[in-house]
């Protein structure tokens, strides 16, 4: 791999304080969870096992909302929140 | 057609762990940098005002007993008031930090709801099982308002109380009407 890509990769993480990694970590950790909850328990998500499934049954899959959550959080939240902790670092 | 039991709380389970994940981002970043834009101080105000209006319908439409709805409506009353009391400290009609005291209480009345309207033991169902252990955890965690309240700064205070919602939804989910684990209705509730 490129020494050069290498450092520039380690320079900009080393350069990302605590606050802003855990806050752009929140939404896709909650992404993860709903996968890895989606994998152990398969049969929560009613697309894979459709028949004489309803309504509210396709529209509260657990595993999906919490996916969702995650992408809302990471979308919608996480950006703003990241962009303020930068701007308070500037002088 | 009504949803059945287990899709409403998990429908309600999605918004506490929205609830949690902005509580938790708020204690991470600081009250500082949080309300540096004016809507994110409405965010978990808002959220946990709405989950207690649309806990109404709930308490009205899809509950069983006498019992039940009053269990539903209490949570509804005490989630609005919590919701109600958090607007007002963001938008500047309320401003003694005391008035987190307010959530405190909300959490201990929603706890003893939990656990007065479940008559059975802990191992009788998981239904039962979830019921004492959402009750004692928002009793135990009633605390950290009080921690909030007395030193609003600090992490701990605040994460666990972020977190507590976080539990909460993580149980909420866990609920199911029949599960082949744990899921089991008793021949008292009209298993064959």
């Amino acid at each position: 791999m490129d020494t050069e890509l290498v450092g520039t990769l380690e320079r900009r993480i080393a350069r990302r304080p605590l606050r802003v990694v855990v806050i752009e970590a929140l939404g896709p950790l909650t992404m993860l969870a709903g996968v890895i909850w989606a994998i152990a328990q398969p049969y929560r998500l009613v697309f894979l096992h459709p028949e004489g499934k309803g309504f509210y049954d396709w529209l509260a899959q657990p595993p999906l909302l919490v996916v969702a959550v995650g992408v809302f959080f990471a979308a919608a939240i996480a950006p703003g929140i990241v962009e303020d902790l930068r701007g308070e670092r500037r002088p | 057609m009504t949803p059945r039991a287990e899709i409403v709380h998990w429908l309600f389970a999605t918004g506490f762990l929205l609830l949690g994940l902005f509580l938790l981002a708020e204690a991470v970043v600081g009250q500082e940098v949080w309300r540096k834009r004016r809507w994110r101080v409405y965010l978990w105000p808002g959220l946990a005002f709405a989950l207690g209006v649309l806990l109404w319908p709930v308490a009205v439409f899809f509950t069983s007993s006498t019992l039940h709805m009053l269990a539903h409506a209490s949570w509804a009353e005490t989630a609005m008031l919590a919701g109600t009391t958090q607007l007002a400290l963001a938008r500047g009609r309320l401003e003694s930090r005391w008035w987190t005291l307010a959530v405190s209480l909300s959490m201990l009345v929603s706890g003893a709801a939990f656990l007065i309207h479940e008559q059975n033991p802990w191992l009788f169902s998981r239904s039962a099982f979830l019921h004492h252990a959402l009750g004692w955890t928002l009793v135990v965690a009633a605390l950290f308002p009080v921690g909030q309240a007395i030193r609003p700064r600090s992490f701990a205070w605040n994460a666990g109380f972020a977190t507590t919602w976080l539990v909460m939804a993580v149980l909420l989910y866990c609920d199911r009407d029949v599960a082949p684990i744990f899921g089991h209705l008793s021949p008292l509730a009209g298993a064959r």
